[in-house]
């Protein structure tokens, strides 16, 4: 059908960012697990089917001790938790009449980045338009796993430390145009923003892992927020 | 004896799949709960932002190529440019201000 070659065309022009961003990060990850002792193809295989930035990074270390499977399992789980309130939110984007198969094959790429960009479309969401994000950033993940294991110096460094911010470019690009027309949104942002500054400048707020104080963060805030400023049918001015 | 390293992948993509697939094959119908479903309308600003800062200040060599990226990129954002322009301008602005500085 027309309309879903249009979606999968479109995902993937908005996953191109996507890509770039992992591809900067995977190619560290493939350094450091290449550090931790992994082989290439390991971290590749890692990368394919984890699609997931700090829940790998976590891994090296528990790999490397050579800890209990359920230790590996527990990290996972918490650090990874983000992505069911993620995978809630996305459920309420799904038309009642997309076939249910979609379903599984949309999980596998629940991703901040791909859930940021997918969760701010207008009215209901193709799984088209989920599998062009999904086609555009995996390889990139993947890609950069294998590149960083296989060589570390094959970008400047330069380039690569650039690289480093277009993930927040694009998180930026999906958060800031709603904020123009709410003042609630707008607040919600700052407020969101200072407080992840506190968690890292307090000493004891900052041993709190990256994927914790997400979560955190998120169910105290979007929590308050509900609470103060809950959003009427199909308004976004709340 | 120490797990083989595929092992360990398996148990970790499994629990991750698990974490994204389960709410969403669950949740089939429409939540009709005014605070629940104001509740996720404001996860993914909250989550993003969180994400986003102060991290992207510390993400390259210099906390002034990234508070330059973060300025462009909240510039650009604000003015409504698509996410690709967005990235690559946040890119363009750390990587002309490390030129400059390094």
């Amino acid at each position: 059908m027309k309309d879903r070659l249009q979606q999968f065309k479109l995902g993937l022009k908005d996953g191109i960012p996507i890509a770039l961003g992992y591809l900067a990060v995977s190619f560290s990850f493939g350094i450091m697990a290449k550090g931790a002792g992994i082989r290439t193809l390991e971290a590749a295989v890692m990368s394919f089917t984890n699609l997931t930035s700090a829940g790998q990074f976590a891994a090296l270390g528990i790999i490397q001790s050579g800890a209990p499977l359920m230790e590996m399992a527990a990290a996972q789980l918490i650090i990874n938790l983000r992505y069911c309130l993620m995978s809630c939110s996305l459920s309420q984007k799904l038309s009642g009449s997309m076939p249910f198969f979609h379903r599984f094959l949309m999980a596998y790429g629940i991703t901040d980045e791909i859930f940021g960009v997918s969760v701010c479309r207008e009215g209901t969401l193709s799984p088209f338009y989920s599998y062009g994000l999904i086609c555009a950033a995996v390889p990139g993940w993947t890609l950069g796993t294998v590149l960083g294991a296989v060589s570390g110096d094959l970008l400047p460094a330069r380039l690569l430390s650039a690289l480093n911010v277009a993930i927040y470019g694009m998180f930026l690009a999906v958060v800031v145009p709603p904020a123009r027309e709410s003042r609630v949104l707008s607040g919600v942002i700052v407020i969101s923003m200072l407080a992840s500054l506190l968690f890292t400048a307090i000493p004891w707020l900052n041993g709190i892992s990256s994927g914790f104080k997400i979560i955190i963060l998120t169910v105290i805030i979007a929590g308050a927020a509900a609470c103060l400023f809950p959003v009427k049918e199909e308004s976004h001015e709340a | 004896m120490k797990p083989d390293t595929y092992l360990y992948i398996f148990v970790m993509a499994a629990v991750t799949y698990l974490v994204r697939l389960l709410p969403l094959t669950l949740i089939k119908k429409e939540i009709k709960n005014t605070y629940i479903k104001s509740f996720l309308y404001y996860v993914p600003y909250v989550t993003l932002s969180v994400m986003t800062f102060p991290a992207i200040l510390s993400a390259t060599d210099s906390i002034w190529s990234g508070t330059a990226a973060f300025a462009a990129a909240v510039l650009l954002a604000y003015r409504r440019k698509s996410l690709l322009q967005v990235s690559i301008a946040a890119c363009a602005a750390a990587f002309l201000v490390e030129l400059i500085l390094v």
